[in-house]
C-alpha cells in the first residue's frame, strides 16, 4: 500500500474529516455543550424506553398531578406519567427528522456540488428548479399534500419531507462548492482530467463534509418544525408516543386552558425545544469553524 | 456572463432588431425576474390541477361517486356538478380542460366551495386574506427593523453584556417553533398568569365592530393581531438579528472599511454608508426565504390564537377536505408569497446595482 491510495480511499477520507470536525467542535464551548444534547436526547429516546416503559394504565386519582418523586414531570388527563412518555416519544421525532434531513443533504449536495462545477446550462436548469420550488412555501404545500395523500407512515412522512426540504440546502452547498471550485487543488484536478464523477464526490465532498454536516443538522431542525405542524394540525394519523402527539392531544381535549395541565403541555413543548436549541447550537459551533473572522474574536 | 458585457455596449451585432430587442428583454433584470414569477405560478397550478384531476382516487372522483352512490343523481349531471364547484369543465378531454382550468384561474375564478355551498372561493379569500397580509406583514416588519438595529449593535459591541444576552435569546427564540412560542404564550399569559384576555382577542375584530378606517376599528385590529404580530416577531427577531450581526462582523473587515478609516471619515458615516449598506443587502435575499417561512407558519399561529386569516382557513379546509377551497387558498398564499418575493427581489436590485448588471454570482 502506497500512501497515495491511502489518501485516495473516501471512506478513511471521510472518517478523517469527521474526526476533525469534532475535534474543532470541542473548541467552542457552547456548540460542543449543543452537541452533548443532541447525544443525551438521542441516548434518552433510543436507549431510554428499555429502561422506562411507556405508561399507559388509566389513574383517575392521579389526573393532573404536580412533579412528586414518583413522577418527576407529573401526570396526564388519564393519570398517566409524562415522564415516561416524554422518554418514550422522541423515537419517532429523531428518525422523521433523520431521513428528511438525509434525504435532502444527499439531493442537495449531489445537485448542488454538480451545478456549481459544471456550470452553464447544468447550473441555469437547477437553480431555476431550485428558486421556483423555494419560493413555494413549503409548510402549507406539504399540509396540502397531506389532505391528498394518507400520511400514515413515519417513513413516508420523512421521504416526502425530505423532497421537499433540500432547495435552501442546495443552494447554500452551491455557493460554499463555487469557492471551493476557485481552489488550486481543484484546479490541479481538472488539469489532470479526473473527471466530473471524480472531482465532484472525492475533491469537493469530502472538502466540504462539516459544512454538510451543518446542513444536515439545519435540515434536521425544519423537518421537526414540519412534523410537529403536520400533527398539530391533525393530518399525521400517528397513534402512540410521540412529541409532537403529545402537544396536539393537549391543544385538542383543552388541556392548555386547564390551570392545571401546565406540566402536561409544557413537557412535550420543552422537549421539542430543548432538541431544536441542542441543534442549532451545535450548527453555530460548525458556523465558527468557517468563518475564521467569527472565530478569531472568540 | 462576459458575452453579455462584450456585446452590450453598442449595437453593431448582426441579430438585427428582433434580436437586440430579445437580448434587450433578457438582459432586463426585472423582466427576467418577472418571467421566473410567472414560471412559479404555472409550475403551483399544475402541480394542484394534478392533484386534484388525475392522481388516482382525486377528490372530483371522489365527489362525483358520492353524488351517484348517495343521492342517485345521474352521472352526467354529477359531473356538471363536479364541473362547476371545481371550475374544470369534466366534458372536454383532460388538455383542453387543463387549457380551461388555467383560463378561470387567469380570469380569478376558483370554483366554489364544496363544504359551504354558494360561497365562492374568490369570496373567502377577499374576506380573510387581508388580516394575514396585515398580522404577517406587521411581524416582518417590526422584527426586521427590531432586528436589524440591534444586530448592528451586537456586532460594535462585540462581547459586552448585549451582546451575550441577546445571543442567547435569539438562540433560544429562533430554534423553538412559531407556533409552540404561539402556545406558550396562550398556556402562560393568558391561562397561568391571567395577563392578557385571550378570548376576547380571538378573531380579526370583535364582533359588532364596523369594519372601517376610524380610530376605534384600526384600535381594535391592533389589539386582535397582537398576539399573532408578537409570535412573528419573537420567533423572526433573533434570526435578524444573528444575520445581521455577523453580516456586520464581515463587512467591517473589509478593505473599503478601514481604506474609510483612513481617510478620516466620520464614524457614523461609515456605520451607516460603508459598514451598515453593505451588511444590509444579503438580508434581502434572506427576506425572500423568510416571507413564505413566516406565511407558512401563519397557517398554525393563526389556528392557535383563532385569528380570522386565511392562513386559518386553509388549516380548516385541509381538516375538513374542502379541496376547492384548499387548494384555492393555497394558490393565493403561493402568488402572494412570490408576489412578495418580486419585489424584494426588485428592490435588492435597486438597492445593490452590481446585480442587476446580469452578473450572477
Amino acid at each position: 500500500m502506497t500512501a497515495q491510495s491511502v489518501s485516495n480511499n473516501p471512506l478513511r477520507r471521510i472518517v478523517s474529516s469527521i474526526g476533525t470536525s469534532l475535534r474543532l467542535l470541542t473548541y467552542n464551548r457552547v456548540g460542543f455543550i449543543g452537541f452533548l444534547a443532541v447525544v443525551a436526547v438521542v441516548l434518552l429516546s433510543y436507549v431510554g424506553p428499555v429502561f422506562i416503559p411507556l405508561d399507559t394504565k388509566t389513574k383517575i386519582d392521579l389526573i393532573y398531578h404536580t412533579p412528586s418523586m414518583e413522577h418527576i414531570l407529573g401526570t396526564d388527563h388519564q393519570g398517566r406519567d409524562i415522564w415516561s412518555q416524554i422518554v418514550n416519544g422522541g423515537k419517532g421525532v429523531i428518525y422523521v427528522a433523520f431521513l428528511a434531513a438525509l434525504i435532502s443533504t444527499i439531493i442537495a449536495v449531489t445537485f448542488g456540488t454538480l451545478s456549481a462545477f459544471v456550470g452553464g446550462w447544468l447550473d441555469n436548469l437547477i437553480m431555476s428548479l431550485t428558486d421556483i420550488i423555494l419560493t413555494i412555501p413549503q409548510f402549507p404545500l406539504l399540509a396540502v399534500l397531506a389532505a391528498f395523500v394518507s400520511l400514515n407512515s413515519l417513513t413516508f412522512l420523512g421521504v416526502l419531507m425530505g423532497l421537499l426540504n433540500w432547495p435552501a440546502l442546495l443552494r447554500a452547498i452551491r455557493s460554499q462548492a463555487l469557492s471551493l471550485k476557485q481552489r488550486d487543488f481543484i484546479e490541479a484536478a481538472r488539469a489532470l482530467d479526473l473527471g466530473t464523477w471524480h472531482i465532484v464526490f472525492r475533491e469537493m465532498v469530502p472538502n466540504m463534509m462539516p459544512y454538510i454536516i451543518v446542513s444536515f443538522t439545519l435540515g434536521m431542525t425544519s423537518a421537526v418544525y414540519q412534523q410537529a405542524g403536520l400533527v398539530f394540525l391533525g393530518l399525521v394519523p400517528i397513534s402512540g408516543g410521540n412529541w409532537s402527539v403529545m402537544i396536539q392531544l393537549a391543544w385538542v381535549r383543552g388541556a392548555i386552558f386547564s390551570k392545571d395541565s401546565v406540566w402536561y403541555i409544557m413537557a412535550p413543548i420543552l422537549a421539542i425545544a430543548i432538541f431544536q436549541l441542542a441543534l442549532i447550537t451545535m450548527t453555530r459551533s460548525l458556523e465558527l469553524i468557517f468563518n475564521p473572522r467569527l472565530r478569531s474574536n472568540e | 456572463m462576459t458575452t453579455t458585457a462584450g456585446v452590450s455596449p453598442s449595437q453593431t451585432t448582426t441579430g438585427g432588431d428582433s434580436g437586440a430587442f430579445l437580448r434587450t428583454v433578457w438582459n432586463s433584470y426585472i423582466l427576467r425576474k418577472l418571467f421566473r414569477t410567472f414560471i412559479t405560478i404555472f409550475v403551483v397550478t399544475t402541480i394542484i390541477f394534478f392533484l386534484i384531476r388525475l392522481l388516482p382516487g382525486n377528490p372530483i372522483e371522489i365527489y362525483v361517486n358520492q353524488l351517484v352512490v348517495t343521492y342517485g343523481i345521474p352521472y352526467h349531471e354529477a359531473l356538471d356538478q363536479a364541473a362547476a364547484l371545481f371550475a374544470i369543465d369534466l366534458n372536454q378531454p383532460i388538455g383542453l380542460q387543463y387549457l380551461s382550468y388555467l383560463q378561470n384561474m387567469v380570469k380569478g375564478n376558483l370554483g366554489m366551495s364544496v363544504l359551504s355551498p354558494g360561497t365562492s372561493v374568490t369570496e373567502v379569500i377577499v374576506r380573510f386574506l387581508p388580516w394575514t397580509l396585515f398580522s404577517v406583514g406587521m411581524g416582518l416588519l417590526i422584527s426586521f427593523v427590531i432586528g436589524i438595529t440591534l444586530g448592528v449593535m451586537m456586532a460594535y459591541r462585540r462581547d459586552s453584556l448585549l451582546d451575550h444576552v441577546l445571543t442567547v435569546f435569539s438562540s433560544i427564540m429562533s430554534s423553538v417553533p412559531d407556533f409552540l412560542v404561539g402556545l406558550m404564550l396562550v398556556v402562560w399569559l393568558g391561562v397561568q398568569w391571567k395577563v392578557l384576555p385571550i378570548a376576547a382577542m380571538r378573531g380579526a375584530y370583535s364582533s359588532g365592530m364596523q369594519p372601517g378606517l376610524n380610530f376605534a376599528f384600526i384600535q381594535d385590529a391592533f389589539f386582535h393581531a397582537a398576539l399573532p404580530v408578537s409570535t412573528y416577531v419573537l420567533t423572526s427577531v433573533g434570526f435578524w438579528m444573528l444575520s445581521m450581526k455577523s453580516n456586520t462582523i464581515s463587512a467591517l473587515g473589509e478593505d473599503y472599511v478601514t481604506v474609510a478609516k483612513a481617510r478620516g471619515l466620520k464614524e457614523s458615516r461609515i456605520t451607516s454608508a460603508y459598514v451598515g449598506r453593505n451588511a444590509m443587502l444579503p438580508m434581502f435575499t434572506i427576506l425572500t426565504i423568510r416571507i413564505g417561512f413566516v406565511v407558512g407558519g401563519s397557517l398554525l399561529v393563526e389556528q392557535i390564537f383563532e385569528y380570522a386569516g386565511i392562513g386559518r382557513m386553509l388549516g380548516q379546509a385541509i381538516g375538513q377536505r374542502d379541496y376547492t377551497l384548499m387548494q384555492g387558498i393555497f394558490l393565493i398564499i403561493t402568488f402572494s408569497v412570490i408576489t412578495a418575493n418580486f419585489f424584494a427581489d426588485i428592490l435588492y436590485g435597486w438597492l445593490d446595482p452590481r446585480i442587476k448588471v446580469g452578473a450572477q454570482e
